[in-house]
């Protein structure tokens, strides 16, 4: 198998690798990972929680003594990236979760990545620092002042190495220009500005002003008894600045060209599937609502998540989806019970492999799946305590709708449906997949021959 | 003869019947489900993507809207507030500077407070177990 080729032919294992949390019962509810996202290059992985907070992991040097062990996620760095706030004039509690995270590409030794709650995205720069200045004339080592009469002789200071510190430090924040909740935020290919969207209107940034957002999509209606679909998620094109889709909670998708108007209300494409209208029922909106919009790397394709699928979409064709694949199809039957304990509005993310062959995405009782394009195969798979031994082989697993109950398999109604994986990341160029699980991180990499 | 062609008729239409149920009989447990609601719920609306709906969603996270908003209590007593605070900035410019924490000795109203000096209001700030504890 080559690696970086992501092809989930039968050669494909899963490992168990590490996981990252503690094992609890009762999690606290701060400690809910609500963000996964590996940088550009895959060498660092940051992870957003409910309780505001950013960790970051880097993977270790690949050691030649260790040839069985592929680079390890230590942590590197972590920070408060959001605190809860409250707005007196609406008597609304600001929630600190990090609703998302996003890697700028790197451009000097130093990090910078986007992290946003509901109302406000700040911009952190994560850098290292290994060496401190020492023998400065006015201070002594402890940073007091000398009193200036006792200075007899000047002195350079110099450099010294020390031990290495990594510093996260807010560079910008941007604040007070969403009305409603931010769920989305992108980095355009220009690497001079991005997007952030909420409910009803998107805003772009340029990531040196922070006082100004010029509004790109506003589909609030005049009168608000008018509503009829929110904005769910939204992403930039990965190699033309000017383009750029968003979903709705009607499970459609507008792509819109910043060249063809400042205020880009109107789209440019306009993708939905048709319907049998007699097909509806009273969950039908519901279900069909994106939780989540990807671009594939090449840019040829958009992939979208609703509750009970994936779809990949071919950006010159509107009409339908060219792929449609099952989550969790089983899930039909318990409709009203997911209804009634709000499972439905789960909002399950999906992504790409590196080479856009395997689409990924969670479902519940800590199952996540994986859909090889080609061979149209797919797989489920577990993340859990007990898969957890080193380099242990991940065995598929499989849920039972009918009758007869396999040895192996789980039957629809024992799933838990507290499990719940909504946020999976894929390493840009090797089979190293990042899982949130509630509280906990699992890496599962392919097995290496 | 004509027997046959009749027969051979509902033949066709069987089979786009047998189509249709087939359908049906896929979107059966979604139906199912929604008769399960609809008895449980007589009274939800027919259209869940109305603009009741979507304005709940919007409007996620807010509480006790009824009351004043804080900040209307605060502008009723400014004056009372401002008097206070310029008496007790006259104290405190014969004082030395205060340090880290409040000076207990300082009757309400005389102490201004400062960021440091308030109460957290939440104990996330606490390091992320991801960054402690096991690390496998």
């Amino acid at each position: 198998m080559i690696p970086g080729i992501g092809t989930l032919t039968q050669d494909t294992l899963w490992c168990f690798s590490q996981v990252k949390g503690t094992i609890e019962i009762g999690t606290t509810e701060a400690d809910i990972i609500s963000t996964v996202e590996f940088n550009h290059t895959g060498e660092l992985l940051a992870t957003g929680d409910k309780g505001g907070r950013v960790v970051i992991f880097q993977r270790e040097q690949e050691s030649k003594n260790q040839v069985h062990r592929r680079g390890e996620y230590n942590v590197y760095s972590t920070f408060q990236s959001h605190e809860p706030e409250f707005d007196y004039l609406k008597s609304l509690e600001i929630e600190e979760k990090i609703n998302k995270i996003r890697w700028l590409p790197q451009q000097n030794a130093a990090y910078f990545l986007l992290s946003t709650n509901d109302k406000t995205v700040k911009l952190w720069k994560v850098s290292e620092r290994d060496k401190r200045p020492e023998g400065y004339n006015l201070k002594d080592e402890e940073g007091r002042l000398r009193d200036p009469a006792t200075i007899t002789t000047l002195r350079v200071p110099v450099l010294r190495p020390m031990d290495l510190m990594v510093e996260a430090t807010p560079r910008r924040v941007f604040a007070n220009a969403h009305t409603y909740h931010i769920n989305s935020i992108s980095v355009n290919s220009d690497y001079e500005t991005y997007m952030s969207a909420d409910d009803l209107r998107i805003n772009l940034w340029n990531f040196e002003i922070t006082n100004q957002s010029f509004n790109i999509v506003d589909i609030k209606p005049a009168n608000m008894e008018e509503l009829t679909e929110v904005i769910t998620a939204a992403e930039f094109h990965p190699h033309h600045c000017n383009t750029f889709v968003y979903s709705s909670s009607k499970g459609t998708i507008r792509l819109c060209d910043m060249r063809a108007s400042a205020l880009c209300d109107r789209h440019t494409k306009f993708f939905e599937e048709p319907e049998d209208p007699s097909n509806r029922s009273f969950f039908s909106e519901i279900i069909s609502s994106i939780s989540d919009v990807k671009f594939s790397h090449s840019g040829r394709y958009i992939m979208t998540r609703d509750y009970l699928t994936v779809k990949v979409w071919d950006l010159n064709m509107e009409n339908r989806p060219i792929e449609t694949y099952q989550v969790h199809d089983y899930l039909r039957s318990k409709l009203c019970s997911l209804y009634e304990n709000d499972c439905i509005f789960d909002k399950f993310e999906c992504v790409w492999n590196g080479s856009d062959s395997v689409i990924m995405t969670g479902s519940y009782n800590n199952f996540f799946r994986m859909f090889d394009r080609n061979t149209k195969r797919d797989v489920t798979l577990e993340a859990s305590r007990e898969n957890s031994k080193p380099r242990a082989i991940l065995k598929p697993r499989k849920v039972c709708v009918g009758g007869k109950r396999r040895k192996d398999e789980i039957s629809v109604d024992s799933l838990d449906f507290s499990k719940k994986i909504l946020h999976t990341a894929w390493h840009p160029s090797e089979n190293i997949i990042a899982v949130a699980a509630t509280n906990n991180l699992y890496i599962f990499q392919d097995k290496v021959n | 003869m004509s027997q046959k062609q009749e027969e051979e008729n509902p033949a066709e239409e069987t089979g786009e019947e047998k189509q249709d149920t087939q359908e049906k009989e896929g979107l059966l447990p979604e139906r199912a489900e929604e008769a399960k609601l609809k008895a449980k719920y007589p009274s939800l609306g027919q259209k869940p993507g109305g603009s009741d709906f979507l304005m709940k969603r919007l409007q996620k996270g807010v509480w006790g809207i009824v009351s004043y908003p804080l900040s209307l209590d605060v502008l009723l007593c400014v004056d009372e507030i401002e008097g206070d605070y310029n008496m007790a900035k006259a104290k405190m410019k014969n004082k030395q500077l205060p340090s880290a924490g409040p000076d207990k000795n300082l009757v309400t109203g005389d102490h201004i407070p400062t960021p440091q000096d308030l109460p957290q209001r939440k104990s996330s700030l606490v390091t992320s177990k991801l960054a402690g504890g096991q690390v496998e």
